[in-house]
């Protein structure tokens, strides 16, 4: 429909198999990606009672490696770093000095002096030009923009484990949540990491990108058997809300500080100083005066991404994510609203002309049942 | 695929007309374009609504999109059924009628669509 833009998206590797399978195909971070295959409700109850089969190679990877690597990301992220063993990953913020998001990532540790991050798909020229603007001179530690040399591939749900071991002789079983491991998926070199953004047990498989049809459609085959389903970005976003977990331009972003989106436990005050720190340790000291909170709808209602949020009939606060979750039912979101309000609290959300009243609840939203 | 039973819009609304009463749904192309259908908001019994202008909203889990009435006149029914079961919209979007309007301009139903045309429309 519009011809010029959609010239300008890029493609994933597997995006052949996507028309192949009849997903239907939009615009996202830059990228023509799939949103949705056999439907939304449909893939995410999959991926909740059995498994689902992502693509999110649209996501980007910046790897920093040198002999003072370490430094540079101590220096350039919130979380401590040096907790980190070879193999395994942390959830983590790039800070601007204001202590709010350049982007929320994934650090994994190579190797000592050698780390990959995964970052959002929208953001990777911006964090990569940080990143490499940002490393102190003097240290010894360089960054590069690796996104085109991986595919990655999220095969997630309670059944993910049963679909993927077949397939690789990496033992799954032994990978701890948030850890990865080297070796081949369906003959090809590869990289499994035990993460994901979606709730449950699942795995995400970095591979070459010549090498993204053949795993695909192996982990397909392989998860015929639980009727696995290709699912798209959808599922992938009502899953994660579901989690409670943030989605970088809808519920954190560069005006929103680290402390305010609730995620003060990837803020490791004890290892020093880091960019952001002394704004984060003045709000702390002086009380964020708003924060990122759970809630879900009193009213019949469905709240959306950038509804206004009113207590006491005063605007208050913008609701940041909002759908009608297709395992709980529910219609929920995150929200925005003053500091003081806590749990079991109702507050207003203007849906079209009226005002909803919704309740703070407990992130997240949906908990996956221990085995 | 569009049954000739039918008028429709260009806003993917069908009506169904019969003794002055039309019952209105939104068309195949509709619901799949909206995906999973989750919540359908719709007037009250006694609600005048205009020919063109919205007259509830229908969500998906993705979005949000506005019903827009084929015909002016008084919503003298609301099909209760969807406030629990609104995936009824994707199941059977021609069998799935949402609210009956009592025409208060039948001639206003010249300016809808018939199958052939939306089904043009729509290619």
């Amino acid at each position: 429909m519009t011809p010029v833009e959609s010239s300008a998206l890029r493609r994933t590797p597997l995006h052949a198999r996507h028309l192949a399978l009849g997903a239907r195909m939009v615009p996202f971070g830059g990228w023509e990606m799939p949103v949705e295959y056999s439907g939304i409700t449909d893939e995410h109850l999959a991926v909740r009672s059995r498994a689902g089969l992502f693509d999110v190679s649209h996501m980007g990877e910046i790897e920093v490696a040198g002999r003072d690597a370490l430094a540079a990301l101590q220096h350039l992220t919130s979380n401590d770093v040096s907790k980190l063993q070879i193999g395994q990953a942390q959830y983590s913020a790039l800070t601007t000095p204001q202590g709010t998001f350049v982007d929320d990532l994934l650090v994994y540790r190579l190797a000592d002096d050698h780390f990959l991050l995964v970052v959002n798909a929208s953001n990777i020229e911006k964090d990569h030009a940080w990143i490499a603007g940002g490393i102190p001179s003097g240290l010894d530690a360089v960054a590069v923009n690796t996104s085109s040399r991986y595919a990655l591939i999220a095969v997630q749900g309670p059944a993910a484990r049963e679909v993927l071991q077949p397939l690789t002789g990496v033992e799954l079983a032994s990978i701890r949540y948030y850890w990865f491991a080297t070796g081949e998926v369906a003959g090809v070199r590869a990289t499994v990491s035990r993460t994901g953004y979606t709730g449950e047990d699942g795995f995400e498989v970095f591979v070459a990108p010549q090498y993204a049809e053949r795993v695909w459609d192996a982990l397909l085959e392989a998860g015929r058997p639980v009727d696995i389903r290709p699912a798209g970005l959808g599922a992938r976003d009502t899953l994660r809300l579901e989690a409670g977990m943030r989605l970088y331009g809808n519920d954190i972003d560069e005006t929103t500080t680290v402390l305010e989106a609730d995620l003060e436990w990837i803020v490791a005050w004890q290892k020093g100083d880091f960019v952001g720190r002394e704004a984060l340790a003045a709000q702390k000291a002086a009380g964020v005066s708003r924060r990122l909170v759970g809630f879900e709808m009193v009213d019949r209602a469905i709240a959306r991404h950038g509804y206004r949020v009113f207590v006491d009939g005063a605007d208050a606060g913008v609701v940041t994510s909002g759908t009608q979750t297709p395992f709980l039912k529910k219609a929920v979101g995150m929200a925005y609203v003053p500091a003081r309000l806590s749990t079991g609290d109702e507050f207003e959300i203007e849906v079209r002309n009226r005002r909803a009243r919704a309740r703070i609840v407990p992130l997240p939203f949906y908990k996956r049942p221990r085995k | 695929m569009y049954p000739d039973t039918l008028k429709y819009t260009k806003d993917h609304e069908w009506i169904l007309i019969e003794d002055g009463i039309g019952r209105v749904g939104i068309t195949d192309f509709a619901q799949r374009q909206l995906g999973d259908v989750v919540y359908v908001d719709l007037p009250e019994p006694g609600t005048a609504v205009t020919q063109g202008q919205p007259f509830g909203t229908i969500e998906s889990v993705k979005a949000v999109s506005e019903l827009f009435a084929p015909v002016s006149g008084e919503v003298i029914e609301v099909n209760e059924a969807l406030k629990n079961t609104p995936e009824q919209v994707n199941r059977d979007p021609h069998g799935t009628w949402m609210v009956a309007i009592r025409l208060s301009q039948p001639a206003e139903v010249d300016a809808l669509l018939d199958a052939a045309a939306y089904g043009e429309l729509v290619r």
